[in-house]
């Protein structure tokens, strides 16, 4: 098992640091998984929880300059590490002047994630931070709790309004409730309700776009099916889900999406879907039945 | 009480027929303001009248603050009787207030729309911000009886009105393991005094009576005065708001203090507070 990836640019050290930042706001620790031309980060919680599910996809090609991994063997030729998001991101803190960026796959005690960072020195000298990240490697046998999560059929896709606002109604809702209904049709409406036994809230936004997706074949969930055509524009699809993991996700963004798109499945789900040229993120909510 | 009210788009001036109370202005952020300021307890009860609404929060029943948001404050108010009381969640009202953010930024206004049915019914409001609407259903409770000082301005024995600015720093710095904060007003030296008695020792602020921070000054006899901090302490929210301030203490040694508070658009509102002296020093 061998991984080595190296970014040069410091654009692209940012830009990755902001990935982790993001899955770091979101969840405390995940798997790695490192594949010859991706690089996941997944999260999938026990139903127990909250059954919150991540799909975090990156191009290898778009960040690394070099990039090497041999998995665990050939016909398996990957590799699933089980990180804290958190202590990578104060590793990669330091690199935001660096000349370039290391990441290797080490044994030293335990398994480490090593960081290489040649940081700007003024002088002849070569001025080199190196941290380990302890990992643990994940067996075979576990893999298959950690594949992509199959998105069902959903009624209503829509785009996300703005978020300034909308991150401010989901903040003040949480407030009063632990619960938001989140509902919206094929006419560009999406609605956030709550309602306690002091009041109900209704929160209507307007105009919103509804993408249509095809189907193309590619590799599962991304490339979903377009909504019921039969669908009656104006009904509502209506998913309850837990409002600080709501919050959760809207506030973690650092890495200015292009388009976030929620799909609902009436009563079942809610499932984010964070586009950005090199970067997609997936987050899946269940509903919480009353 | 479950029944959805239809969001701002479908309403039609003659649905506002079956509401006893309409209210309705362009910048939520004026009646919120107004709100935080005697925001120091779960529950208000509002009374609206022809001349605006009041909205009262007490305390241990020694302490009571009332925010005065006038009619003119709105651009449109409607009442059909004299006097409506209702109690109702201030946080919750609150939140439902300022669910757009409440901070200011450019032309980020939120318009609010508020309508109260009668007895029993929710406080019902619409709130719009940049074509997004949002509608509340709030719950409203049976009116408690409030306390009635008896202040009269014919008893008033010592008035000071001065800029808020200074007490702000005396209020924010106050002692709190002193039980009491101890006024004295007098129309001889030291003139106004705010006197605390903690673990570390006293302190004593004293203003002239011709610092420039005091405008009117109308002392007839010599008044100390202690009252519980704890009772006190939950007027700097108003104070920290105000621009001006008035003093009052009656011969009972009934504390009154109005703060004067400028709204975002400019116009002048006015928060009340009532104290009951703690112990009586002497006279």
């Amino acid at each position: 098992m061998k991984f080595r990836g190296k970014i040069t640019d410091i654009g692209y050290i940012q830009h990755f640091t902001n990935v982790v930042g993001t899955i770091a706001k979101l969840v405390k620790s995940c798997i790695l998984r490192i594949t010859e031309d991706k690089v996941f980060f997944i999260l999938s919680e026990r139903v127990g929880d909250t059954g919150a599910q991540v799909w975090c996809e990156l191009s290898q090609s778009h960040f690394f300059n070099e990039y090497a991994m041999e998995g665990v063997s050939e016909e398996a030729n990957e590799i699933y590490l089980e990180v804290s998001p958190d202590l990578l991101l104060r590793s990669l803190r330091t690199a935001n002047t660096a000349k370039w960026l290391k990441i290797k796959l080490t044994k030293k005690h335990t398994p480490c994630l090593t960081f290489e960072i040649d940081l700007p020195s003024g002088t002849l000298h070569q001025r080199l931070v190196v941290h380990d990240v302890p990992v643990t490697v994940v067996a075979r046998k576990h893999w298959p709790d950690f594949a992509e999560p199959v998105m069902p059929k959903f009624d209503v896709s829509i785009a996300l309004p703005q978020l300034r606002l909308l991150k401010s109604v989901v903040d003040k809702m949480k407030n009063l409730s632990n619960y938001v209904a989140l509902s919206a049709n094929c006419n560009g409406e999406m609605k956030l309700s709550v309602e306690t036994d002091m009041v109900a809230v209704n929160t209507h936004f307007q105009g919103l776009h509804n993408p249509s997706w095809c189907r193309d074949g590619g590799d599962g969930g991304l490339s979903s099916q377009s909504g019921d055509l039969d669908r009656d524009p104006q009904e509502f699809a209506t998913s309850r889900v837990h409002i600080r993991r709501f919050a959760q996700f809207l506030n973690s963004q650092q890495v200015n999406p292009d388009k976030v798109v929620c799909n609902i499945v009436h009563h079942r789900m809610a499932h984010f879907f964070l586009m950005h040229d090199d970067v997609t993120l997936q987050y899946f909510l269940p509903v919480v039945s009353r | 009480m479950e029944s959805q009210t239809s969001t701002l788009s479908t309403q039609r001036a003659e649905e506002d027929n079956q509401y006893l109370l309409v209210a309705a202005l362009d910048n939520a952020r004026n009646v919120s303001t107004m709100l935080k300021a005697v925001h120091f307890k779960d529950t208000a009860t509002v009374f609206a009248s022809p001349m605006g609404l009041k909205v009262t929060v007490e305390d241990a029943k020694c302490a009571q603050a009332n925010a005065f948001v006038q009619e003119a404050i709105f651009h449109e108010y409607s009442i059909k009787e004299d006097q409506l009381a209702f109690k109702i969640n201030l946080t919750v009202l609150l939140e439902c207030l300022t669910i757009f953010g409440g901070s200011a930024g450019p032309g980020a206004n939120t318009s609010l729309k508020m309508c109260y049915a009668g007895y029993g019914c929710p406080l019902i409001l619409m709130l719009e911000e940049d074509g997004v609407l949002t509608d509340c259903s709030l719950k409203t409770l049976e009116p408690d009886e409030v306390l009635d000082f008896d202040f009269c301005s014919d008893n008033v024995v010592n008035k000071i009105i001065m800029k808020s600015e200074c007490l702000k720093e005396v209020f924010n710095e106050l002692d709190t393991t002193s039980e009491v904060l101890q006024i004295l007003m007098s129309p001889d030296q030291p003139f106004l005094q705010f006197s605390t008695f903690g673990n570390a020792g006293s302190t004593h602020s004293s203003f002239p009576k011709d610092s420039e921070m005091v405008e009117s000054f109308e002392c007839t006899q010599t008044q100390t005065n202690r009252y519980k901090i704890s009772l006190l302490k939950p007027s700097v929210k108003a104070l920290a708001l105000s621009t001006r301030i008035s003093i009052r203490t009656d011969s009972r040694g009934f504390l009154s203090l109005q703060y004067m508070i400028r709204t975002e658009d400019g116009q002048i509102c006015f928060v009340e507070y009532f104290c009951a002296p703690d112990e009586e020093v002497e006279r």
